[in-house]
């Protein structure tokens, strides 16, 4: 008798490791962790990237739920995600704001200029600073930050239709972040 | 006359290609220490502290920007005074365990540190339960007293047999 379910265990252990697999699949190995999920925003003043005598502190993000997006005009990922971020702040009145991160100043206000400026402000960290202390390993990402400046979620990587629909949006209409 | 590259002047070419390579993929950036102890705690740290982009490069070993930054900030660190622990818990607050090659013990990295050896033990367990199993199977051929007489005699049979067709 023992025998007999002693003869299942590979069987059983064949289904567990292809249940473990299959959650892996479309897991990003290389996305790390936030570390400051469900904590405050860091404490910043920065320069706005448009008028550099105005110094905008975490209190600015506070008020409406948000999303911080950090780019920089040497990051590709950006541009191709620019067109709807834009897209989400004339359509969906989302509230973006923008880090400027690790950029050359005059680089990126011709950016905008070009391309279009989606965001309600754009905080400019030259030095990484904010950056550092968020935790940003790469651009583009985006920060959820709720109506009390608590940072929710990060997404690493493009912004894009399924991104919104499926993560983003609902977050923001969470009553954790609007409260 | 074309002459035909000898293998020394190929393999002397490639050695200096290499050392190049070795040259330039080394994160070099200078920084002034106060004191040699400082040196050597700013260099135990970024040998100690994984790069956030590079998976697996600790921030001395690697060029990313990302990496270039915790070295600054490493090196700002130990210069203004901060302890060890200081610097490795500023560090995690950004980034999370994941910059820690040596994880800390905590509820979540507890698989880490207890997983192998249970294991171990757990192997152990099987090892000499399979032992055990053997031997009682070995001692028990699930032959009862009168089925192991009759198998005696059969055997004591067939070696009579065996004797007398073996003999001319």
């Amino acid at each position: 008798m023992m025998r007999r379910v002693l003869l299942f265990i590979p069987l059983v252990v064949i289904v567990a490791m292809f249940l473990l697999f299959q959650q892996m699949i479309g897991h990003d190995p290389s996305a790390l962790e936030l570390a400051r999920k469900d904590k405050p925003m860091p404490e910043f003043a920065l320069p706005d990237l448009h008028d550099t005598q105005r110094f905008l502190t975490q209190n600015d993000l506070k008020g409406k739920p948000m999303l911080l997006n950090v780019w920089a005009t040497w990051c590709p990922s950006c541009r191709v995600e620019h067109p709807y971020l834009l897209k989400l702040a004339r359509e969906n009145g989302v509230k973006l704001v923008g880090l400027n991160y690790k950029d050359d100043r005059d680089a990126a206000l011709e950016w905008l200029d070009k391309l279009d400026n989606p965001y309600a402000f754009v905080l400019f960290d030259a030095e990484g600073k904010l950056g550092l202390d968020l935790g940003v390993y790469g651009a583009p990402e985006t920060y959820v930050i709720d109506a009390n400046g608590i940072i929710r979620y990060r997404h690493v990587g493009v912004v894009n239709e399924k991104v919104w629909k499926e993560i983003l949006e609902p977050l923001l209409q969470t009553p954790g972040a609007s409260s | 006359m074309k002459r035909k590259p000898s293998v020394v002047s190929i393999l002397t070419f490639f050695t200096v290609l290499l050392t190049l390579w070795a040259g330039t993929s080394a994160a070099i950036d200078v920084y002034q220490f106060p004191d040699e102890e400082s040196r050597e705690r700013y260099q135990d740290l970024t040998w100690e502290l994984r790069c956030p982009k590079c998976q697996n490069q600790n921030i001395a070993d690697s060029n990313a920007p990302i990496a270039q930054d915790l070295r600054r900030e490493v090196h700002r660190m130990v210069v203004e005074g901060h302890s060890d622990k200081e610097i490795v818990d500023f560090m995690v607050e950004r980034y999370g365990d994941f910059v820690l090659y040596r994880p800390r013990m905590s509820g979540r990295t507890m698989i880490l540190w207890v997983g192998p050896a249970v294991l171990v033990i757990l192997g152990i367990i099987v090892v000499l339960i399979l032992g055990r199993k053997n031997k009682v199977s070995q001692e028990n051929d699930g032959l009862s007293e009168d089925e192991r007489n009759r198998l005696r005699q059969l055997l004591d049979e067939a070696e009579h047999l065996s004797d007398k067709t073996d003999k001319p």
